[in-house]
């Protein structure tokens, strides 16, 4: 952990096969790769453990994180269902729901300690922002968004609910029937829609979100640290309630053997429109 | 307000320069998952141009089973 700190320290760059980070001028800057759209399985996971304990360290030097994909189709795409389908095919029901919760727990870890940073922390998307992605997103305290980007909970079709905290962190954001409207109907939002109901504060030309956020991001540095973590504390509390009921409610459905067949009928698709809700 | 066959061919002159096609090679009753090759990424993004251009939201669920232009005019144009 030492290592990785000297590394970011000199503007290295730490991290593995699904994301990795550097800190130049007090901006940390984390990059999702993991073809073909940075789908959360238990590989990406541990790299983001990985990440947050090496933000504690970094946060002391730093003002700023911006997290964004260099993947071409989007910012992420969610959970990773493929994985999830298979690995709860190899075990007893009983076990693959505690699979599933084990998950859900470090991933909100993972998610509140984004949340509650003392930095400003960016998601700059463009793309497919789903699901998962959209979770990722909304534990960031702005979203610059590409005008391509499109934004969706399609959890539902599956017969679940978003699981990465993204119900009552969107709910903390934004009107109760904008949360009603995107988890009920599964359909998705492009950026322009997005910045309309409060959900992304700015919107960028094609390929410019990172730049935006990097422009943002270099505003930030005029600031007293103190007084924006402060700031950010007062405005954004985490919903931690909600959030356990969520994780509860997420494994209460995953029970239900409409959800391995919605899985099933996901990964055997072959539908031309698998993106589409 | 623009007529149908306004918004049918300016999808087409869209569609044409998304997807990298010379435009006379599209006609309003194309397939366009067969005759172009779209997967569902390039169908979100066209939709996005598409939203974007017009100025309108289309849902999602709206697109189900459309497949040529002339019906996906018809889906804008209703919402124009």
């Amino acid at each position: 952990m030492h290592e990785e700190k000297a590394i970011a320290t000199l503007a290295g760059t730490c991290g593995g096969s699904a994301l990795s980070w550097t800190l130049a001028d007090g901006v940390i800057e984390l990059a999702l790769h993991r073809a073909p759209c940075n789908e959360l399985g238990s590989e990406s996971l541990e790299e983001f453990e990985r990440f947050v304990t090496a933000l504690a360290r970094m946060e002391a030097e730093a003002h700023a994180l911006i997290i964004y994909s260099e993947m071409k189709p989007g910012f992420c795409a969610g959970a990773d269902l493929r994985e999830l389908y298979q690995r709860s095919q190899g075990m007893e029901k009983a076990a693959a729901g505690k699979s599933v919760r084990d998950f859900l727990e470090r991933i909100h870890r993972v998610l509140n300690l984004i949340d509650a940073s003392s930095l400003t922390t960016i998601a700059a998307v463009h793309g497919v922002t789903f699901g998962g992605g959209l979770e990722l997103a909304l534990a960031c305290d702005l979203i610059v968004a590409d005008k391509m980007a499109r934004f969706c909970f399609p959890e539902l079709r599956l017969g679940l609910i978003p699981g990465f905290g993204g119900i009552p962190r969107l709910k903390r954001d934004v009107g109760n029937a904008v949360v009603r409207d995107l988890l009920l109907t599964g359909r998705s939002f492009n950026a322009n829609k997005a910045q309309q109901i409060g959900l992304v504060s700015q919107v960028a030309g094609e390929g410019e979100a990172l730049r935006a956020a990097r422009a943002t991001a270099a505003q930030l540095k005029k600031f007293d640290r103190a007084t924006a973590a402060a700031a950010k504390r007062f405005i954004k509390p985490i919903p931690h309630e909600e959030l356990r009921r969520e994780i509860d409610l997420f494994c209460e459905l995953f029970a239900r053997p409409a959800v391995e067949a919605g899985l099933r009928k996901f990964v055997e698709s072959t539908d031309a429109q698998p993106y589409l809700p | 307000m623009q007529t149908a066959e306004q918004t049918l061919d300016e999808i087409l002159n869209l569609a044409a320069v998304h997807f990298k096609v010379p435009r006379e090679k599209l006609s309003p009753d194309d397939d366009f998952f067969k005759t172009l090759e779209v997967d569902s990424l390039q169908t979100l993004d066209l939709l996005t141009k598409l939203e974007n251009h017009f100025r309108v939201e289309l849902p999602d669920y709206e697109l189900q089973g459309v497949s040529d232009f002339r019906t996906l005019a018809g889906k804008i144009q209703a919402r124009l």
